[in-house]
């Protein structure tokens, strides 16, 4: 056997210039790469939270005015008004406006002053023409439109005047993820119990890869499923007039949720130490008394998390929804139709003008929706993190 | 399901209220049971459902065929364009984020300090991220990639018309690359902590680098569950619709899509126009059928093949015990 | 161990003759006021001895005394470890091994190291010991073959293993695997081995074997050797330093530790009263 030095490999010694990014250039730019790489896809996660912010700022600051009927300033009055007025007068950015010449800025007014022209005289008339109806108030509270004998939530951004209250889409969007989570729930747990506490090794290996399976169908095939068949069948076996509704989609939306709440249920039961159970066993109790009083109640904090994160899955699903219910109704009547906040983003934006207040409002929704499904996930973080660390033991 | 196994003679009469006690269990047990029943029902009815009518309007042609404008005809309509675009799109999305996140998962698992209240307020942004819906990543990608980077790139480009600022194959698979961006995170960290702290000290006291150690001895251990996460994110990702309706989705187009910045026919938007836009629902349903069995197919095979990766290194682990 | 009690330590065959068999330096190792910290807590106060050349040295005291830290500190392994702080110095050969100027990488490549839980890669055999070559950048395939053939028999394990190089080290009895972790660590020829608590998972056969390599093993390495077993400090190290709650409460030959120690706590310790 030949005699292989292995020490001679060595570079010279541990002394000296042998070290960091000099002795191993190659790795040292890696890492660094590996730094960047990292840093940027940071960097555009945290971006989400400001874009969709940062269009819908305008919104919460009180900047967008839609009112139909805007005062005008005559084009010869150009030189009248300051620079500022004007700009804003327009609705240009700085850039925009620093970049424009005189004479796009007279035709800017021109357009202006026909738009105003082409509303027909009976808006022009009409009481509402002169609100902003981006405004707080009209957002949220009810506000007795020109026509109507009491004051209402109307969400319309189509016609003269722009109604943008979101109260409909607020109770569009709790109306069928309720539903959902009211048929979900019980049947989630139910069979997370099951698996975790009563079923054999064989059972659970047939039932958790079904319902992976499950959680794989995208949810455009569920919708569809629920258009065709499914609203079909629970028409026939409920008996309501309007055949596609709230509930339909809450059913669908609630076979959607199934898995996270099952999945989550059964790691949090699952993770109840052994011990317990065993402990319970020993002193006679039988296997329903010792999943009842032992095992749910240590795994109750996981369960509600559980039920917590399916809301987040549930009320921010847009495909299920937008199929089965889209027309606006103001009524916590399960069997007819709503228009949730998913649905209403889905079904306008692409209609919305960029930069306008209907696109501002679609994105303040979004916006919304984002706060109260990360919050929402966040809650349903922490209680398992608790739960986790107080049932391995740590403090 | 009698819990207590009865030892001795004092412990008989117990064994007697066990027996009473039980109806209490076996109601539980058929409840609980029935539960799942219910739910494998609910999953056989709509697999079994969209098998048996899919199937038969199902054919080479449909597969391979260029609708016309009108693709609610059963005997011209086709796929093709919405089978490309789909996979075209999920593709893209795979290059850039299945390298980005794995090394994201790296840096923060390997290098990041670990108290620092930083790389805690990442993680969690990350985390939480995976729960946000994904219509609100639709809009981040309208709002940042087209109206902000697009019309930007415009500008610079100076291109005579929007090429950049408007949607296109490219916008929606970037879309979709950040809203899958956080799960490919999460999966690829646990499987990175999965690996045993000695394994890395082993290897750093032979004298390797962080980045040896990471290469050689990190990697090739965690890459079943990268490789698990990542498709599992990959084939949801291949099913979402609402990220795509305004970053790219066409409703139609006439040819297949050329360049990255061309618009795209997509399974998923395809089966949400077919049964909301249809003249005639009963006439179109075999259409409807078929084409929600392409997609299924498609994101099945993504799920099956990760779901036998997984079991085979399950096996593996197992047998090196 | 309570049997220690009782009967005199029968005081191991290399620590027979005295003073102890040095063939080279004397102040191979020389800590210097060595002190370290997790962040407020500290784990080693004030530490100065000298460990010499290729001989055995026995870390001995109670669990939590600072013996593996102070081990992880002669190849900078607890640098791994954000909250640590060291003052003092660490000299190897002469070197300040904590200098800045040092190259960390270098070290461990000098001074390897066997843990307390065998940790073979999940790699075949000849992988496992090849890793550490490799790494040096050795490709040449025969030169490899040779380099884990001579490392396996100097881990007394090659007549074991080499029907099967390349099956998975993992398959491999904990005996197996830990001698399997020391024809790694000799693989790349470090001038010192450090050893945590080698045996500490063995059962006594695989011990034995354990112990007679090392003994073998200390004509070319420089041999430290952190244990909780007595019998088994007094049977192969040629020095031994006794440790209790971080402070060095004394050091010299193994057969005066173990049979005329100077210190009462030590004696408390060897003759298991305490510990």
């Amino acid at each position: 056997m030949q005699k292989v030095s292995v020490a001679r490999k060595r570079t010279i010694g541990w002394m000296g210039v042998h070290r960091g990014h000099r002795a191993r250039p190659l790795e040292w730019l890696a890492e660094k790469l590996i730094f960047l790489v990292s840093l940027s896809a940071i960097v555009v996660i945290l971006l989400i939270f400001l874009f969709v912010a940062r269009e819908a700022m305008p919104i919460f600051l009180g900047q967008m005015n839609s009112a139909l009927v805007l005062p005008t300033i005559p084009v010869e009055e150009i030189d009248k008004v300051g620079p500022e007025e004007l700009r804003r007068y327009l609705g240009l950015t700085k850039k925009q406006f620093a970049e424009m010449d005189r004479d796009t800025l007279k035709t800017l007014m021109e357009v202006r002053i026909e738009a105003q022209v082409e509303i027909p005289p009976q808006f022009r008339e009409d009481k509402d023409a002169r609100i902003n109806t981006t405004e707080w108030r009209y957002l949220l509270k009810p506000h007795q439109w020109t026509g109507y004998d009491r004051p209402v939530y109307i969400w319309q951004p189509i016609g003269w005047i722009k109604k943008y209250n979101i109260i409909p889409l607020l109770i569009g969007s709790v109306k069928p993820t309720l539903v959902g989570l009211l048929f979900a729930t019980p049947l989630a747990i139910g069979a997370a119990i099951y698996v975790s506490q009563l079923a054999g090794d064989r059972t659970r290996e047939l039932v958790k890869p079904a319902i992976e399976l499950l959680s794989g169908i995208p949810s455009v095939v569920i919708g569809f499923f629920a258009l065709l068949v499914m609203a079909s069948v629970l028409q026939s076996l409920f008996r309501y007039e309007v055949r596609l509704n709230a509930f339909v989609a809450g059913i669908a939306l609630g076979i959607a949720v199934i898995p996270i709440v099952f999945s989550i249920s059964e790691d949090a039961l699952t993770s109840v130490p052994r011990s317990y159970t065993q402990a319970a066993l020993a002193l006679g109790a039988s296997r329903w008394q010792t999943a009842y009083q032992i095992v749910l109640p240590a795994a109750l904090p996981g369960v509600f998390a559980a039920v917590v994160l399916g809301f987040g899955r549930a009320i921010g699903e847009t495909m299920i929804v937008l199929m089965i219910c889209s027309a606006s109704v103001v009524s916590w009547n399960i069997f007819e139709s709503a228009r949730g906040i998913t649905t209403t983003i889905a079904a306008e934006m692409a209609e919305a003008v960029t930069g306008g207040h209907h696109y501002r409002i679609l994105f303040m929704l979004g916006a919304l929706l984002f706060a109260v499904t990360f919050l929402s996930n966040l809650a349903g973080d922490i209680i398992i993190h608790r739960l986790k660390a107080k049932l391995e033991g740590k403090k | 399901m009698t819990g207590a196994r009865v030892m001795n003679g004092q412990a008989v009469t117990r064994h007697f209220r066990a027996e009473r006690r039980d109806v209490g269990s076996h109601f539980f047990a058929a409840l609980t049971g029935l539960s799942t029943l219910f739910i494998l029902c609910i999953l056989a009815v709509i697999l079994i459902n969209i098998t048996w009518n899919g199937w038969q309007g199902l054919s080479w042609r449909f597969i391979t065929t260029i609708p016309k404008k009108d693709f609610f005809d059963i005997s011209t309509t086709g796929v093709l364009p919405m089978i490309v675009g789909t996979t075209i799109r999920v593709f893209v999305m795979t290059f850039f984020v299945l390298p980005v996140g794995v090394i994201t998962a790296i840096y923060l698992t390997e290098y990041a300090p670990v108290r620092s209240p930083v790389t805690r307020i990442i993680r969690g942004a990350v985390n939480n991220l995976a729960g946000v819906p994904s219509i609100v990543f639709g809009l981040f990608g309208l709002g940042f990639f087209i109206n902000f980077i697009g019309h930007h790139m415009d500008t610079i480009l100076r291109s005579p018309e929007p090429t950049w600022s408007h949607p296109s194959i490219l916008w929606a698979s970037l879309t979709l690359a950040v809203m899958t961006l956080p799960v490919v995170i999460v999966a690829t960290e646990e499987s990175l902590r999965a690996i045993p702290m000695g394994l890395r000290e082993a290897s750093l006291a032979l004298g390797a680098t962080k980045l040896e150690t990471i290469i050689k001895v990190v990697l090739p251990q965690a890459l079943p569950g990268i490789m698990t996460g990542g498709i599992l994110a990959v084939s949801r990702a291949a099913g979402e619709v609402a990220p795509i309706l305004f970053t790219g989705v066409a409703y139609y187009m006439a040819d297949l899509p050329k360049r990255l910045t061309d618009q795209f026919m997509d399974l998923g938007y395809h089966v949400f126009v077919l049964s909301t836009q249809s003249p005639n629902i009963e006439q179109t349903r075999p259409i409807l059928y078929a084409t929600v069995i392409v997609l299924l197919a498609l994101t099945f095979a993504l799920n099956v093949t990760a779901v036998l990766i997984r079991a085979r290194v399950r096996k593996r682990l197992r047998a090196l015990g | 161990m309570h049997d220690t009690t009782l009967k005199p330590l029968e005081v191991g065959r290399a620590a027979s003759a005295e003073p102890p068999p040095s063939t080279g330096k004397v102040n191979f190792i020389e800590v210097q006021n060595l002190s370290l910290w997790y962040g407020e807590a500290q784990a080693l106060k004030d530490i100065s001895f000298d460990i010499g050349e290729r001989v055995v040295t026995a870390f001995i005291g109670p669990s939590g005394c600072g013996k593996s830290t102070l081990l992880r500190c002669f190849n900078r392994m607890n640098d791994l470890i954000d909250s640590v702080r060291i003052s003092g110095t660490v000299k190897i050969g002469g070197h300040d091994i904590n200098a800045p100027e040092v190259d960390v990488i270098e070290l461990r490549k000098r001074v390897g190291m066997v843990f307390q839980k065998s940790n073979p890669f999940p790699k075949s055999v000849y992988d496992n010991v090849a890793y550490g070559p490799r790494l040096l950048g050795i490709r040449n395939r025969s030169e490899l073959s040779a380099i884990v053939e001579e490392s396996l028999r100097k881990a007394a394990l090659w007549d074991e293993v080499k029907d099967r190089l390349h099956e998975s080290g993992l398959g491999l009895s904990g005996g197996q695997q830990q001698r399997l972790c020391i024809a790694r660590a000799i693989a790349v020829e470090p001038e010192i081995l450090l050893m945590d608590e080698p045996a500490s998972a063995l059962d006594p056969l695989a011990t034995s074997r354990i112990e007679d390599l090392i003994l073998e093993l200390k004509r070319d390495y420089t041999i430290v050797i952190v244990t909780h077993n007595m019998q088994q400090a007094a049977r192969i190290s040629d020095y031994t330093a006794f440790f209790y709650l971080g402070e060095l409460i004394e050091y010299g030959p193994t057969r005066k530790i173990f049979t005329n120690p100077s210190r009462k706590q030590t004696e408390d310790y060897v003759t298991g009263r305490f510990g």
